[in-house]
């Protein structure tokens, strides 16, 4: 028999599981996030080897999702500093890079940029070819001052060749061991956003580095020598170590995703709306085709704007502990909560503050705390409360649905107690007995994916032919990123056409996933 | 005369975003480009129209191309000191000042980095009080004002001036320089005297947008948001709110067309409204009825934080109310309306004004 782990760090919780290789839950535990994080990773990972008592040296795959990353630039620590290079000169000089950014983090990454010549047009014509001597005197002036390099080229995203020439020349003069991030590999159309994100790749390379480490540091010290190791990317796939080395930017954020993954699969549904309930918020996602649906618009990461792809996710503030007020017009629920101190606070549990978990409680929904405590608020009261807890979810669900068709809602997190079983557009609500890790077991079942973005003019080549084309380039990156190729499906085709571009420009962006190998 | 700070751009930005009327696309990089600019060369002043001396010689400043690729290959940001260095000696006179061509997307801000750089005035007007998509749509041409001699350029340094015989002939031949100039081009159009501009510019657009853009701002900062205050600033009526149910698009031409459909809540509801596009807001059904059209502006706003949407980014789900705002007077005459009606986007409907519809409708649910 062969087994998976996976573990999720999230805000308040570390989780890990084991499964065996029929994908069979085995164990399970929940332990405090820490500080540092790894001493979290460190104690979940023992405690599930500890309770499953499975013998280390078949342990094939590890899985970990976690917010280091994300928490390095919220925290501005840890960052490397960064020489930022785009190709565009004499184009975009209007805005330029580390424009719009906060002050303090410009600072921590050195503000080190150059705007030199090179880019490209909209349809692969040079707009200025770059000139060598100019990117080595830059680089010699950065001597000493800089850790990494953020290459980023005027509609590299369709031609890439301009930054991997400069990416050479890095290597050359401040030698091969210097990381390098070039703007094709990360983002898609749209300068700015695309630049900002290459940058905070580029940020990121010390902190993946030291996590990398500190995991496989803490799998030997827990006897786990042959497994493969894994970290989470926001679109509900994995990376390599190798691969995550190179991307760190992509760990943000996978945590809703992993938790989406996992709901998805605990229920067998592959299109479904998945709430999760917290105990201050709800995190509301899309489950389509057993992935989350991608947001469409601007991210911001640390007050910093990027395209890079997220999971499309809207928040709600309801959750367990959410705090209900009486006012002269009825009830209000949240959007404020006791958050974890709901153990002393909620009446159910001695506490003077009403929450949602109270209600629950009243209405015999949920077995927590005592009865007693709550018996005083009049039943008629509790269940218009439920009401309008359930009409809030309503609401909310409905902003996310793909159409207007009733949906399936699959229930998981600590606060799910709180949700009537029946919502107003939903045509069943599904909760399992482990949705409390659901995230843990989305990070280990996750599966490997490639990407591809082109403009392509259908003037200039036949429709089908694109498409043949960008699939052969999303299938080789998912290849890159170690899936089984007999495994690959495409799982996304978007197709846009472009207003004002001549010739019948049309974006395609295709994405594969497959098994890992 | 007034000042134009920080502050001003960004709710010049937001509100010029509705008067976009869908269309106009993200003016997020037009911001960025006045913001850097003011930044550098320190804030721009706004002069009235009643300001300017009427033999005073101005000019618009705009882009040209694809909103697309004006997110990946913007602005060297000297393109407008290179066009009206080469337009006034081509003239042999200087000009006084500057205007947006319209309200929307990154031409309702690129003036201000223009005015800026060049360290001469904006003007408080424009000659749309919207968006529209092609060149000619002007309230200029309304008087027979040409758009040309017009200088073009990209940031190369390539710069061309032409001299056409009317304005659909000038947006024939600049789009074509355009396509060449990389589907992006930087131009100054339309150089006018004072006393044209007094007769024939839509006024106060940049302080109508400003005031618009701050509206949304304070009101996403209360605790309940009302549509009321939008509609007492724009002076337009609340015409439905629903839920985008479906949003259809193709692409004829170099242009957007498509649908969206939105259906009812609360009270509204069992109700459907349909909106016709092509780039901009064309015209407005409900229950099948024709209930608004171009050139009165047909917005859409996000329910909850009032922030206008374009319609690139729209989709299933998002809660919207559909504002109709009226347009500028000068629209509503029979050249006006042959420029930018229903019939000149090839809809088989006449122009009726909005406040009589509006009328028409009151009339009958009494």
């Amino acid at each position: 028999m062969n087994y998976r782990i996976g573990i999720d760090v999230g805000g308040t919780n570390t989780d890990a599981v084991i499964l065996d290789d029929q994908f069979h839950l085995l164990a399970k535990q929940k332990s405090h996030t820490s500080q540092d994080i790894e001493a979290g990773i460190r104690n979940s990972l023992h405690q599930v080897l500890e309770e499953s008592q499975i013998d280390r040296d078949q342990i094939t795959h590890v899985m970990l999702g976690t917010t280091q990353c994300t928490n390095a630039i919220v925290e501005r620590k840890r960052l490397s500093t960064v020489g930022v290079i785009r190709l565009a000169y004499p184009a975009t000089m209007s805005v330029v890079p580390y424009t719009a950014w906060p002050e303090d983090l410009k600072e921590v990454l050195s503000g080190q940029y150059k705007v030199i010549h090179g880019g490209y047009e909209f349809n692969g014509e040079v707009l200025s070819e770059i000139n060598e001597s100019e990117i080595r005197d830059l680089l010699h002036s950065w001597k000493g001052k800089i850790d990494t390099v953020a290459v980023i080229g005027v509609f590299s995203s369709l031609k890439d060749d301009q930054e991997k020439q400069v990416e050479t020349i890095v290597h050359q003069e401040l030698g091969e061991q210097i990381p390098v991030s070039l703007s094709c590999e990360i983002g898609s159309l749209g300068l700015i956003e695309r630049e900002n994100a290459t940058i905070l790749n580029s940020a990121l390379f010390g902190v993946i580095k030291t996590t990398a480490q500190g995991f496989e540091h803490a799998l030997i010290a827990e006897g786990i020598h042959h497994a493969q190791i894994y970290l989470c990317q926001n679109d509900g796939t994995l990376m390599s170590l190798s691969f995550a080395r190179k991307f760190p930017i992509f760990t943000i954020a996978c945590g809703p995703t992993n938790s989406i993954r996992g709901a998805s699969y605990l229920s067998k549904l592959q299109n479904a709306v998945v709430l999760d309930v917290g105990g201050t918020t709800s995190d509301i996602g899309v489950i389509n085709k057993g992935f989350p649906r991608q947001s469409s618009t601007a991210v911001e990461i640390g007050g910093i704007r990027t395209n890079f792809r997220m999971p499309d996710i809207i928040s709600i503030g309801l959750g367990g502990g959410s705090i209900i007020r009486k006012t002269d017009k009825g009830y209000t629920i949240g959007p404020d909560s006791v958050g974890y101190q709901i153990t002393e606070k909620a009446k159910v549990f001695g506490g003077n503050t009403l929450t949602t978990t109270d209600i629950a409680v009243r209405l015999g929904k949920a077995e927590v705390g005592n009865q007693q405590f709550i018996a005083d608020l009049p039943i008629e009261d509790a269940e218009q409360i439920y009401k309008q807890v359930g009409s809030t979810v309503a609401a909310a669900i409905d902003r996310m649905k793909n159409s207007a068709e009733e949906i399936q809602v699959i229930l998981v997190g600590g606060g799910s107690i709180v949700v009537p079983s029946k919502i107003d557009g939903v045509s069943k609500i599904i909760r399992d007995e482990n949705g409390d890790v659901a995230n843990a077991i989305g990070a280990c079942i996750s599966q490997v994916s490639g990407q591809y973005e082109k403009i392509y003019i259908y003037d200039e080549i036949q429709r089908e032919d694109a498409m043949q084309d960008a699939k052969y380039h999303a299938v080789n990156q998912a290849i890159k990123a170690g899936a089984q190729k007999e495994s690959i499906q495409t799982v996304d085709v978007e197709e846009v056409p472009l207003a004002y571009y001549p010739g019948n420009a049309n974006r395609i962006r295709i994405k594969v996933v497959g098994d890992l190998s | 005369m007034r000042y134009l700070n920080k502050q001003s751009i960004e709710d010049i930005a937001l509100g010029a975003s509705l008067l976009g009327a869908g269309g106009g696309g993200d003016p997020y990089i037009g911001k960025v480009t006045a913001l850097s600019a003011v930044e550098q060369n320190g804030p721009v002043k706004l002069l009235d129209v009643n300001e300017l001396p009427d033999d005073s010689l101005m000019i618009s400043s705009s882009m040209m191309g694809a909103p697309s690729v004006q997110v990946e290959k913007f602005l060297n940001g000297n393109e407008y000191d290179r066009l009206m260095d080469k337009l006034a000696r081509y003239l042999g006179e200087k000009f006084y000042a500057t205007f947006p061509i319209e309200a929307g997307g990154i031409n309702s801000i690129i003036p201000i980095a223009a005015a800026s750089r060049l360290g001469i005035p904006m003007v408080d007007c424009d000659s749309m009080g919207r968006a529209f998509p092609e060149l000619q749509m002007s309230t200029f041409s309304i008087y027979g004002i040409k758009a040309t001699p017009l200088a073009i350029t990209d940031e190369k340094g390539n710069i061309g001036i032409i001299d056409t015989i009317d304005n659909n002939w000038t947006e024939k031949i600049a789009r074509a320089i355009t396509d060449k100039m990389g589907a992006a081009a930087s131009v100054c159009s339309f150089p006018i005297r004072g006393r044209d501009l007094k007769k024939s510019s839509v006024r106060n657009i940049v302080t109508y947008s400003e005031n618009i853009g701050k509206t949304i701002r304070e009101q996403s900062k209360k605790k309940s948001i009302t549509v009321q205050a939008l509609l007492d600033v724009t002076g337009g009526y609340h015409m439905f709110s629903g839920k985008i149910t479906d949003v259809s698009r193709t692409t004829r031409s170099g242009f957007n067309y498509g649908k969206t459909v939105i259906d009812g809540i609360d009270e509204g509801k069992n109700q459907r409204a349909e909106i016709l596009f092509q780039n901009e807001n064309i015209v407005l059904k409900r229950n099948g009825k024709v209930v608004e059209t171009a050139p009165d502006l047909i917005c859409l706003v996000d329910l909850e934080t009032l922030t206008p949407m374009t319609n690139e980014g729209l989709k299933y789900g998002k809660r919207v109310h559909i504002l109709g705002l009226p347009c500028d007077p000068k629209w509503r005459t029979p050249k006006g309306i042959e420029l930018v009606g229903p019939r000149y986007f090839g809809y088989d409907i006449d122009y009726v004004e909005l406040e009589k519809l509006m009328e028409e409708k009151n009339k009958r649910s009494f």
